[in-house]
């Protein structure tokens, strides 16, 4: 089955969801030092950029393979609602970069109740 | 090889394996990219695998044939619903023949934020040894 690409190949693939309180972003980056990840959130975008390099190896080595891409990605994804910018928690563990953030309260609906 | 035109890192097409071994259970198997090199002792292998642990990676040696198999755990909790969906997390599985004889004691096995560096240390009789030619 083959994997759907929203972004057209753009670097790193993500899966957005959401709860009640907040959106969960999850990246695929491996070998990401976070140090170097430059994480902003305003409003209702958020934006992950970065630079993979892969080390270079000290002596004479010749390849077999090299399948791994490395190089400089820049992302940003539009929210469907806005979330607060202070709140947001950022993790990377086991190569995903998983964000938590928060949903603003005031673009959180209200319930109407209905009066009989 | 084509050199990249971009320096910008382009996000690869999963490959998806669908030859043996098919799991019991469903969901999918995809390939990883790898990188493999080797000196006069040892050959490295270098996976990027994302989402897996080291305690969920099998590697099996057996009859010059390796094989790696990462199986990824599922985040999140079953309240969240989808907004937008790039990737599927599944199990990452490729194998290899390897055509150098490998000190198996030896192997080193590192998983790091997703990137396995696997070190085969080549058998000491499978190393080049340089032959002089004498001038009769």
């Amino acid at each position: 089955m083959a994997r759907q690409t929203q972004g057209a190949g753009v670097f790193p693939p993500m899966n957005i969801s959401q709860d009640d309180d907040n959106f969960y972003l999850r990246a695929e980056v491996p070998g990401i030092k976070p140090g170097e990840l430059s994480i902003s959130a305003l409003r209702n975008r958020v934006s992950i950029a970065g630079k993979r390099e892969i080390p270079r190896e000290h002596e004479r080595v010749s390849y077999h393979r090299k399948e791994r891409a490395e190089g400089a990605f820049n992302r940003a994804v539009t929210l469907p609602m806005e979330v607060d910018p202070e709140r947001v928690d950022a993790r990377y563990a086991d190569g995903i970069l998983t964000l938590t953030l928060p949903k603003a309260e005031q673009a959180k609906p209200r319930q109407i109740a209905v009066r009989t | 090889m084509a050199t990249e035109a971009a320096t910008d890192i382009q996000k690869a097409e999963a490959s998806n394996v669908t030859t043996v071994p098919e799991q019991t259970r469903t969901g999918a198997v995809y390939s990883p990219a790898v990188d493999i090199f080797e000196n006069d002792s040892s050959i490295t292998l270098l996976a990027d695998m994302p989402g897996v642990k080291p305690s969920d990676l099998e590697i099996d040696l057996r009859e010059n044939v390796l094989t790696l198999t990462g199986r990824v755990t599922p985040t999140g909790t079953s309240n969240e619903s989808n907004v937008l969906r790039e990737y599927r997390p599944g199990t990452f599985f490729r194998q290899f023949t390897l055509s150098e004889a490998i000190d198996q004691p030896k192997i080193d096995a590192q998983l790091t934020d997703g990137v396995l560096r696997l070190e085969l240390p080549k058998v000491a009789k499978a190393r080049p040894r340089q032959i002089t030619v004498r001038s009769a």
